[in-house]
Protein backbone atom coordinates (compact mmCIF):
# COMPACT_ATOMS: atom_id res chain seq x y z
CA UNK A 1 0.00 0.00 0.00
CA UNK A 2 2.88 2.41 0.62
CA UNK A 3 2.95 4.57 -2.50
CA UNK A 4 5.63 7.22 -2.62
CA UNK A 5 3.92 10.58 -2.61
CA UNK A 6 5.25 12.45 -5.59
CA UNK A 7 5.29 16.19 -6.06
CA UNK A 8 3.28 16.94 -9.20
CA UNK A 9 3.17 20.04 -11.38
CA UNK A 10 -0.09 21.92 -10.96
CA UNK A 11 -1.06 24.69 -13.38
CA UNK A 12 -3.39 27.43 -12.22
CA UNK A 13 -6.22 27.57 -14.77
CA UNK A 14 -8.60 29.95 -13.10
CA UNK A 15 -9.07 32.08 -10.00
CA UNK A 16 -12.48 33.18 -8.72
CA UNK A 17 -13.23 35.47 -5.79
CA UNK A 18 -15.23 33.96 -2.93
CA UNK A 19 -15.05 36.93 -0.53
CA UNK A 20 -12.94 40.09 -0.42
CA UNK A 21 -9.96 38.02 0.77
CA UNK A 22 -10.76 34.43 -0.22
CA UNK A 23 -10.29 32.81 -3.62
CA UNK A 24 -11.21 29.63 -5.37
CA UNK A 25 -8.26 28.28 -7.36
CA UNK A 26 -8.69 25.72 -10.14
CA UNK A 27 -5.63 23.71 -11.10
CA UNK A 28 -4.82 21.04 -13.65
CA UNK A 29 -2.56 18.36 -12.18
CA UNK A 30 -1.43 15.84 -14.80
CA UNK A 31 -1.45 12.34 -13.33
CA UNK A 32 -3.69 13.27 -10.39
CA UNK A 33 -4.73 9.96 -8.76
CA UNK A 34 -8.12 11.15 -7.49
CA UNK A 35 -9.21 11.78 -3.90
CA UNK A 36 -12.01 11.53 -1.36
CA UNK A 37 -14.06 14.50 -0.18
CA UNK A 38 -12.46 15.94 2.96
CA UNK A 39 -8.87 15.21 1.94
CA UNK A 40 -6.21 17.87 1.47
CA UNK A 41 -3.02 18.51 -0.49
CA UNK A 42 0.34 20.05 0.26
CA UNK A 43 1.20 23.02 -1.95
CA UNK A 44 4.87 23.87 -2.45
CA UNK A 45 6.15 27.23 -3.65
CA UNK A 46 9.73 27.82 -4.78
CA UNK A 47 11.53 31.17 -4.82
CA UNK A 48 14.23 32.09 -7.32
CA UNK A 49 17.03 31.16 -4.91
CA UNK A 50 15.55 27.69 -4.36
CA UNK A 51 13.88 28.50 -1.02
CA UNK A 52 10.65 26.55 -0.62
CA UNK A 53 7.54 26.91 1.50
CA UNK A 54 4.80 24.31 1.91
CA UNK A 55 1.28 24.61 3.34
CA UNK A 56 -1.76 22.33 3.39
CA UNK A 57 -5.01 23.19 1.57
CA UNK A 58 -8.22 21.22 1.50
CA UNK A 59 -9.74 19.97 -1.74
CA UNK A 60 -13.00 21.87 -2.32
CA UNK A 61 -14.61 19.55 -4.85
CA UNK A 62 -14.80 15.82 -5.52
CA UNK A 63 -12.35 14.21 -7.91
CA UNK A 64 -12.75 15.36 -11.52
CA UNK A 65 -10.05 13.67 -13.63
CA UNK A 66 -6.90 15.82 -13.42
CA UNK A 67 -8.61 18.98 -12.21
CA UNK A 68 -8.68 20.02 -8.58
CA UNK A 69 -10.20 22.95 -6.76
CA UNK A 70 -8.76 24.67 -3.69
CA UNK A 71 -10.12 27.50 -1.56
CA UNK A 72 -7.58 29.87 -0.06
CA UNK A 73 -8.21 32.51 2.59
CA UNK A 74 -5.47 35.17 2.47
CA UNK A 75 -4.11 35.47 6.02
CA UNK A 76 -2.64 38.92 6.80
CA UNK A 77 1.18 38.72 6.74
CA UNK A 78 1.02 35.10 5.68
CA UNK A 79 3.94 33.71 3.72
CA UNK A 80 1.96 31.49 1.35
CA UNK A 81 -1.78 32.30 1.36
CA UNK A 82 -1.62 35.91 0.05
CA UNK A 83 0.65 34.76 -2.79
CA UNK A 84 -1.76 31.99 -3.78
CA UNK A 85 -4.82 34.17 -3.33
CA UNK A 86 -3.60 37.13 -5.36
CA UNK A 87 -0.13 36.84 -6.91
CA UNK A 88 0.31 33.46 -8.57
CA UNK A 89 -0.36 34.22 -12.27
CA UNK A 90 -2.90 32.08 -14.11
CA UNK A 91 -1.07 29.67 -16.39
CA UNK A 92 1.85 29.44 -13.92
CA UNK A 93 2.66 26.31 -11.94
CA UNK A 94 3.15 25.29 -8.33
CA UNK A 95 3.85 21.82 -6.97
CA UNK A 96 1.24 19.73 -5.23
CA UNK A 97 1.28 16.38 -3.49
CA UNK A 98 -1.53 14.28 -2.18
CA UNK A 99 -4.21 13.38 -1.57
CA UNK A 100 -3.52 13.43 2.17
CA UNK A 101 -5.58 12.61 5.25
CA UNK A 102 -7.66 9.44 5.36
CA UNK A 103 -9.60 10.31 8.50
CA UNK A 104 -11.50 13.52 7.78
CA UNK A 105 -13.33 12.02 4.79
CA UNK A 106 -16.91 11.29 3.77
CA UNK A 107 -17.59 8.25 1.61
CA UNK A 108 -20.69 7.92 -0.56
CA UNK A 109 -21.45 4.52 1.03
CA UNK A 110 -22.21 6.35 4.28
CA UNK A 111 -25.97 6.54 4.79
CA UNK A 112 -26.49 8.01 8.27
CA UNK A 113 -27.64 11.61 8.70
CA UNK A 114 -24.52 13.76 8.75
CA UNK A 115 -23.81 17.06 10.46
CA UNK A 116 -21.16 19.37 9.02
CA UNK A 117 -19.96 22.33 11.08
CA UNK A 118 -17.78 24.98 9.45
CA UNK A 119 -16.08 28.04 10.85
CA UNK A 120 -14.96 30.50 8.15
CA UNK A 121 -12.59 28.92 5.62
CA UNK A 122 -13.24 25.56 7.32
CA UNK A 123 -16.12 25.26 4.87
CA UNK A 124 -13.73 24.15 2.11
CA UNK A 125 -13.49 20.38 2.79
CA UNK A 126 -17.17 20.34 3.82
CA UNK A 127 -18.08 21.86 0.44
CA UNK A 128 -16.31 18.91 -1.17
CA UNK A 129 -18.48 16.56 0.90
CA UNK A 130 -21.66 18.44 -0.03
CA UNK A 131 -20.74 18.36 -3.71
CA UNK A 132 -19.91 14.65 -3.56
CA UNK A 133 -23.22 14.01 -1.76
CA UNK A 134 -24.99 15.83 -4.61
CA UNK A 135 -23.07 14.02 -7.35
CA UNK A 136 -23.86 10.68 -5.74
CA UNK A 137 -27.56 11.67 -5.43
CA UNK A 138 -27.25 10.49 -1.87
CA UNK A 139 -30.48 10.53 0.10
CA UNK A 140 -28.74 10.59 3.46
CA UNK A 141 -29.67 13.84 5.23
CA UNK A 142 -26.84 16.40 5.23
CA UNK A 143 -26.94 19.41 7.50
CA UNK A 144 -24.39 22.21 7.29
CA UNK A 145 -24.00 24.72 10.11
CA UNK A 146 -21.80 27.47 8.78
CA UNK A 147 -20.43 30.15 11.06
CA UNK A 148 -19.28 33.38 9.38
CA UNK A 149 -18.73 36.95 10.56
CA UNK A 150 -21.04 38.76 8.15
CA UNK A 151 -23.09 37.95 5.02
CA UNK A 152 -20.14 39.14 2.91
CA UNK A 153 -17.98 36.34 4.33
CA UNK A 154 -20.01 33.45 2.91
CA UNK A 155 -18.13 31.23 0.46
CA UNK A 156 -19.85 29.30 -2.34
CA UNK A 157 -22.76 31.78 -2.08
CA UNK A 158 -25.89 30.52 -3.76
CA UNK A 159 -24.60 27.01 -4.18
CA UNK A 160 -24.98 26.69 -0.42
CA UNK A 161 -27.66 29.21 0.50
CA UNK A 162 -30.02 28.88 -2.48
CA UNK A 163 -29.90 25.24 -3.51
CA UNK A 164 -32.83 22.94 -4.32
CA UNK A 165 -31.49 19.76 -2.83
CA UNK A 166 -34.08 17.95 -0.75
CA UNK A 167 -31.51 16.18 1.42
CA UNK A 168 -29.33 19.20 2.22
CA UNK A 169 -30.03 21.75 4.93
CA UNK A 170 -27.81 24.79 5.26
CA UNK A 171 -27.95 27.14 8.20
CA UNK A 172 -25.67 30.16 8.38
CA UNK A 173 -24.77 31.49 11.82
CA UNK A 174 -23.48 35.07 11.87
CA UNK A 175 -21.04 36.05 14.57
CA UNK A 176 -20.82 39.85 13.97
CA UNK A 177 -23.59 41.03 11.71
CA UNK A 178 -26.64 39.17 10.40
CA UNK A 179 -28.87 40.15 7.48
CA UNK A 180 -31.86 42.32 8.46
CA UNK A 181 -34.70 40.28 9.90
CA UNK A 182 -32.60 37.34 11.08
CA UNK A 183 -34.15 35.84 14.20
CA UNK A 184 -30.82 34.83 15.72
CA UNK A 185 -28.81 37.51 17.50
CA UNK A 186 -25.28 37.58 15.98
CA UNK A 187 -22.79 35.72 18.14
CA UNK A 188 -20.58 32.73 18.42
CA UNK A 189 -21.75 29.15 18.20
CA UNK A 190 -23.73 28.06 21.29
CA UNK A 191 -25.29 24.86 22.62
CA UNK A 192 -28.68 26.19 21.48
CA UNK A 193 -27.45 26.34 17.88
CA UNK A 194 -26.45 22.69 18.08
CA UNK A 195 -29.40 21.19 19.96
CA UNK A 196 -31.79 20.76 17.03
CA UNK A 197 -29.21 19.63 14.46
CA UNK A 198 -27.82 17.13 16.97
CA UNK A 199 -31.29 15.82 17.78
CA UNK A 200 -31.72 14.83 14.12
CA UNK A 201 -28.69 12.55 14.20
CA UNK A 202 -28.48 8.87 14.94
CA UNK A 203 -26.10 7.76 17.69
CA UNK A 204 -23.52 6.64 15.14
CA UNK A 205 -23.93 9.63 12.80
CA UNK A 206 -20.68 11.34 11.96
CA UNK A 207 -20.16 15.01 12.73
CA UNK A 208 -17.43 16.80 10.78
CA UNK A 209 -16.06 19.99 12.31
CA UNK A 210 -13.58 22.21 10.49
CA UNK A 211 -12.19 25.68 11.06
CA UNK A 212 -9.81 27.62 13.28
CA UNK A 213 -8.69 25.80 16.43
CA UNK A 214 -10.79 27.88 18.84
CA UNK A 215 -13.93 27.24 16.82
CA UNK A 216 -13.28 23.51 16.54
CA UNK A 217 -12.58 23.25 20.28
CA UNK A 218 -15.84 25.03 21.12
CA UNK A 219 -17.94 23.00 18.73
CA UNK A 220 -16.36 19.71 19.84
CA UNK A 221 -16.91 20.45 23.53
CA UNK A 222 -20.52 21.54 22.98
CA UNK A 223 -21.27 18.35 21.04
CA UNK A 224 -19.80 16.18 23.78
CA UNK A 225 -21.82 18.10 26.38
CA UNK A 226 -24.93 17.36 24.31
CA UNK A 227 -24.15 13.68 24.68
CA UNK A 228 -22.57 12.93 21.30
CA UNK A 229 -20.10 10.06 21.39
CA UNK A 230 -16.66 11.70 20.96
CA UNK A 231 -15.66 8.88 18.60
CA UNK A 232 -18.26 10.09 16.07
CA UNK A 233 -16.83 13.64 15.92
CA UNK A 234 -14.13 14.18 13.33
CA UNK A 235 -12.21 17.42 13.40
CA UNK A 236 -9.83 19.28 11.12
CA UNK A 237 -8.04 22.36 12.42
CA UNK A 238 -6.66 24.92 9.99
CA UNK A 239 -4.39 26.83 12.34
CA UNK B 1 14.93 31.11 -12.12
CA UNK B 2 12.56 28.51 -10.71
CA UNK B 3 9.95 27.31 -13.17
CA UNK B 4 7.39 27.15 -10.36
CA UNK B 5 5.51 29.89 -8.53
CA UNK B 6 6.96 32.92 -10.37
CA UNK B 7 7.34 35.98 -8.19
CA UNK B 8 7.21 34.06 -4.90
CA UNK B 9 9.88 35.37 -2.52
CA UNK B 10 9.08 33.82 0.84
CA UNK B 11 10.40 34.89 4.21
CA UNK B 12 13.84 35.24 5.75
CA UNK B 13 16.01 32.14 5.30
CA UNK B 14 18.05 32.47 8.50
CA UNK B 15 16.58 29.53 10.41
CA UNK B 16 17.58 26.88 7.90
CA UNK B 17 19.73 24.76 10.24
CA UNK B 18 17.10 24.67 12.93
CA UNK B 19 14.08 23.89 10.78
CA UNK B 20 13.54 20.35 9.49
CA UNK B 21 12.76 20.20 5.77
CA UNK B 22 9.34 21.48 4.77
CA UNK B 23 8.61 23.14 8.13
CA UNK B 24 7.98 26.81 8.93
CA UNK B 25 8.44 28.53 12.27
CA UNK B 26 5.47 29.80 14.25
CA UNK B 27 5.15 31.75 17.47
CA UNK B 28 1.68 30.34 18.08
CA UNK B 29 0.84 26.90 19.38
CA UNK B 30 -1.55 25.37 16.82
CA UNK B 31 -3.51 22.22 17.60
CA UNK B 32 -3.80 18.92 15.77
CA UNK B 33 -6.28 16.31 17.01
CA UNK B 34 -8.65 13.94 15.27
CA UNK B 35 -11.66 14.65 17.45
CA UNK B 36 -12.95 16.68 20.36
CA UNK B 37 -10.80 17.34 23.40
CA UNK B 38 -11.32 14.92 26.32
CA UNK B 39 -11.70 16.62 29.70
CA UNK B 40 -9.69 14.53 32.16
CA UNK B 41 -9.51 15.31 35.88
CA UNK B 42 -6.28 14.76 37.81
CA UNK B 43 -8.43 13.21 40.60
CA UNK B 44 -9.12 10.17 38.46
CA UNK B 45 -6.07 10.31 36.22
CA UNK B 46 -3.74 7.31 36.26
CA UNK B 47 -0.81 6.27 34.15
CA UNK B 48 -0.27 2.54 33.60
CA UNK B 49 2.54 0.62 31.97
CA UNK B 50 1.52 -2.89 30.89
CA UNK B 51 4.39 -5.19 29.98
CA UNK B 52 4.37 -7.89 27.32
CA UNK B 53 3.69 -10.45 30.06
CA UNK B 54 0.65 -8.54 31.30
CA UNK B 55 2.29 -7.15 34.41
CA UNK B 56 1.06 -3.64 35.25
CA UNK B 57 2.67 -0.65 36.95
CA UNK B 58 0.37 2.27 37.78
CA UNK B 59 0.79 5.78 39.09
CA UNK B 60 -1.90 8.17 40.32
CA UNK B 61 -1.45 11.88 39.68
CA UNK B 62 0.14 12.40 43.12
CA UNK B 63 2.45 9.40 42.67
CA UNK B 64 3.53 10.71 39.29
CA UNK B 65 4.24 14.12 40.80
CA UNK B 66 6.43 12.40 43.45
CA UNK B 67 8.69 10.96 40.76
CA UNK B 68 11.77 12.96 39.71
CA UNK B 69 10.71 16.01 37.70
CA UNK B 70 12.65 17.56 34.86
CA UNK B 71 12.46 20.87 33.03
CA UNK B 72 13.25 20.81 29.36
CA UNK B 73 13.31 23.43 26.64
CA UNK B 74 12.99 21.99 23.17
CA UNK B 75 11.91 22.60 19.57
CA UNK B 76 8.76 20.79 18.44
CA UNK B 77 7.73 19.91 14.89
CA UNK B 78 4.15 19.18 13.81
CA UNK B 79 3.43 17.16 10.67
CA UNK B 80 1.02 19.92 9.61
CA UNK B 81 4.26 21.87 8.95
CA UNK B 82 4.68 24.26 11.83
CA UNK B 83 7.68 24.16 14.13
CA UNK B 84 7.90 25.99 17.42
CA UNK B 85 11.26 26.78 18.96
CA UNK B 86 12.29 26.73 22.63
CA UNK B 87 9.07 25.36 24.11
CA UNK B 88 9.40 25.05 27.92
CA UNK B 89 8.00 21.89 29.54
CA UNK B 90 8.07 20.18 32.91
CA UNK B 91 7.43 16.49 33.33
CA UNK B 92 8.68 13.06 34.35
CA UNK B 93 11.32 11.40 32.16
CA UNK B 94 10.32 7.92 31.02
CA UNK B 95 13.49 6.54 32.60
CA UNK B 96 11.87 7.23 35.99
CA UNK B 97 8.75 5.22 35.10
CA UNK B 98 10.84 2.35 33.75
CA UNK B 99 13.10 2.08 36.82
CA UNK B 100 11.30 -1.06 38.09
CA UNK B 101 9.76 -2.34 34.86
CA UNK B 102 11.12 -5.67 33.60
CA UNK B 103 10.76 -5.94 29.85
CA UNK B 104 12.38 -7.32 26.73
CA UNK B 105 9.86 -5.66 24.40
CA UNK B 106 11.09 -3.42 21.61
CA UNK B 107 7.94 -1.38 21.00
CA UNK B 108 5.26 0.52 22.87
CA UNK B 109 1.74 1.56 22.03
CA UNK B 110 0.75 4.71 23.92
CA UNK B 111 -2.93 4.89 24.87
CA UNK B 112 -4.84 8.08 25.54
CA UNK B 113 -8.06 9.13 27.20
CA UNK B 114 -10.41 9.46 24.23
CA UNK B 115 -9.17 6.25 22.68
CA UNK B 116 -6.21 7.43 20.60
CA UNK B 117 -3.09 5.40 20.24
CA UNK B 118 0.36 5.88 18.77
CA UNK B 119 3.27 3.47 18.40
CA UNK B 120 6.96 4.01 19.09
CA UNK B 121 10.12 1.99 19.52
CA UNK B 122 10.78 1.73 23.27
CA UNK B 123 14.31 3.07 22.86
CA UNK B 124 12.85 6.36 21.60
CA UNK B 125 11.36 6.94 25.05
CA UNK B 126 14.44 6.19 27.15
CA UNK B 127 17.79 7.86 27.93
CA UNK B 128 16.28 11.27 28.59
CA UNK B 129 14.65 11.56 25.19
CA UNK B 130 10.99 11.60 26.28
CA UNK B 131 8.71 12.65 29.13
CA UNK B 132 5.20 12.57 30.49
CA UNK B 133 4.72 16.34 30.45
CA UNK B 134 2.18 18.09 32.67
CA UNK B 135 3.33 21.72 32.68
CA UNK B 136 3.84 24.09 29.77
CA UNK B 137 5.52 27.46 30.19
CA UNK B 138 4.94 27.34 33.94
CA UNK B 139 1.23 26.52 33.77
CA UNK B 140 -0.69 23.23 33.96
CA UNK B 141 -0.97 21.85 30.43
CA UNK B 142 -4.32 22.91 28.94
CA UNK B 143 -6.75 20.25 27.66
CA UNK B 144 -6.46 21.17 23.97
CA UNK B 145 -2.70 20.74 24.21
CA UNK B 146 -3.09 17.35 25.86
CA UNK B 147 -3.57 18.19 29.54
CA UNK B 148 -3.51 17.05 32.20
CA UNK B 149 -0.55 15.09 30.81
CA UNK B 150 0.83 14.14 27.41
CA UNK B 151 3.79 12.35 25.97
CA UNK B 152 6.64 14.64 24.97
CA UNK B 153 8.87 13.01 22.35
CA UNK B 154 10.32 16.07 20.66
CA UNK B 155 12.69 14.29 18.27
CA UNK B 156 9.69 12.84 16.37
CA UNK B 157 6.76 14.62 14.68
CA UNK B 158 4.45 15.85 17.37
CA UNK B 159 1.56 13.46 16.74
CA UNK B 160 3.82 10.87 18.42
CA UNK B 161 3.64 13.00 21.57
CA UNK B 162 0.23 11.54 22.40
CA UNK B 163 -2.09 13.92 24.21
CA UNK B 164 -4.16 12.91 27.27
CA UNK B 165 -1.90 9.91 27.79
CA UNK B 166 -3.12 7.19 30.15
CA UNK B 167 -0.67 4.39 29.58
CA UNK B 168 1.81 2.41 27.58
CA UNK B 169 1.53 -1.16 26.41
CA UNK B 170 4.81 -2.92 25.67
CA UNK B 171 4.85 -5.20 22.63
CA UNK B 172 7.30 -7.39 20.76
CA UNK B 173 5.76 -6.48 17.41
CA UNK B 174 5.30 -2.92 16.16
CA UNK B 175 1.55 -2.12 16.08
CA UNK B 176 0.54 1.00 14.11
CA UNK B 177 -1.57 3.46 16.12
CA UNK B 178 -4.41 5.78 15.16
CA UNK B 179 -2.76 8.30 12.81
CA UNK B 180 -0.37 5.63 11.56
CA UNK B 181 -3.26 3.50 10.28
CA UNK B 182 -4.88 6.45 8.46
CA UNK B 183 -1.83 7.36 6.46
CA UNK B 184 0.84 8.90 8.66
CA UNK B 185 4.35 7.49 8.66
CA UNK B 186 5.10 4.68 11.11
CA UNK B 187 8.17 6.33 12.69
CA UNK B 188 7.89 10.07 11.97
CA UNK B 189 11.40 11.54 11.98
CA UNK B 190 11.04 15.22 10.99
CA UNK B 191 14.66 15.47 9.83
CA UNK B 192 14.04 12.67 7.30
CA UNK B 193 10.63 14.17 6.52
CA UNK B 194 8.75 10.97 7.36
CA UNK B 195 5.25 12.41 7.15
CA UNK B 196 3.17 9.89 5.24
CA UNK B 197 3.23 6.28 4.18
CA UNK B 198 5.92 5.91 1.59
CA UNK B 199 7.97 8.97 2.66
C1 LIG C 1 -5.08 19.95 7.00
C2 LIG C 1 -5.13 21.43 6.72
C3 LIG C 1 -5.97 21.92 5.73
C4 LIG C 1 -6.03 23.29 5.46
N1 LIG C 1 -6.90 23.73 4.50
C5 LIG C 1 -6.97 25.06 4.24
C6 LIG C 1 -7.89 25.55 3.23
O1 LIG C 1 -8.62 24.79 2.59
N2 LIG C 1 -7.93 26.90 3.01
C7 LIG C 1 -7.13 27.78 3.71
O2 LIG C 1 -7.20 28.99 3.44
N3 LIG C 1 -6.26 27.32 4.66
C8 LIG C 1 -6.15 26.00 4.93
N4 LIG C 1 -5.26 25.54 5.88
C9 LIG C 1 -4.34 26.52 6.52
C10 LIG C 1 -3.11 26.72 5.61
O3 LIG C 1 -2.36 25.51 5.58
C11 LIG C 1 -2.14 27.81 6.11
O4 LIG C 1 -1.87 27.61 7.47
C12 LIG C 1 -2.72 29.20 5.94
O5 LIG C 1 -2.99 29.45 4.55
C13 LIG C 1 -1.72 30.28 6.42
O6 LIG C 1 -0.48 30.12 5.74
P1 LIG C 1 0.43 31.39 5.44
O7 LIG C 1 1.71 30.92 4.89
O8 LIG C 1 -0.31 32.37 4.60
O9 LIG C 1 0.61 32.06 6.85
P2 LIG C 1 1.89 31.89 7.81
O10 LIG C 1 3.03 32.64 7.22
O11 LIG C 1 2.07 30.47 8.10
O12 LIG C 1 1.35 32.61 9.11
C14 LIG C 1 1.15 34.02 9.14
C15 LIG C 1 0.39 34.43 10.39
O13 LIG C 1 -0.96 33.94 10.29
C16 LIG C 1 -1.23 33.05 11.35
N5 LIG C 1 -2.00 31.95 10.76
C17 LIG C 1 -1.53 30.80 10.23
N6 LIG C 1 -2.51 30.03 9.77
C18 LIG C 1 -3.65 30.71 9.99
C19 LIG C 1 -5.00 30.43 9.73
N7 LIG C 1 -5.41 29.27 9.15
N8 LIG C 1 -5.92 31.36 10.09
C20 LIG C 1 -5.54 32.51 10.68
N9 LIG C 1 -4.26 32.82 10.98
C21 LIG C 1 -3.32 31.93 10.63
C22 LIG C 1 0.10 32.57 11.82
O14 LIG C 1 0.07 32.11 13.14
C23 LIG C 1 0.94 33.81 11.65
O15 LIG C 1 0.76 34.70 12.70
C24 LIG C 1 -5.21 24.19 6.18
C25 LIG C 1 -4.35 23.69 7.18
C26 LIG C 1 -4.32 22.34 7.46
C27 LIG C 1 -3.40 21.84 8.55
Amino acid sequence: MAMPLAWRRARLDERRPQTATARTLLFTVPGWPGHLPGQHVDVRLTADDGYQAVRSYSLAAPADADRIELGVQAVADGEVSPYLADDLPTGAEVEIRGPLGNWFVWRREQTEPTLLIAGGSGVVPLAAMIRAHREARSTSPFHLLYSVRTPADIWYGEELTDHREPHLDVQVLYTRQAPPGSPRVPGRLTATDLEKPAARLEPTSPVYVCGPTGFVETAGNLLVDLGRDPATIRTERFG
Amino acid sequence: MSSFSPGFRGRARSLADRLPPGQYPTEQFPVLSAGPTPQVSTDTWAFTITTETGETHSWTWEEMMDLPQQDTVTDIHCVTRWSKFDTPWRGVPFDAFFEDVETSADFVVAHSYGGYTTNLPLEDLLDGKAWVAHTYDGYPLSPEHGGPARLLVPHLYFWKSAKWVRGLRLTHEDEPGFWETVGYHNYGDPWREQRNWGD
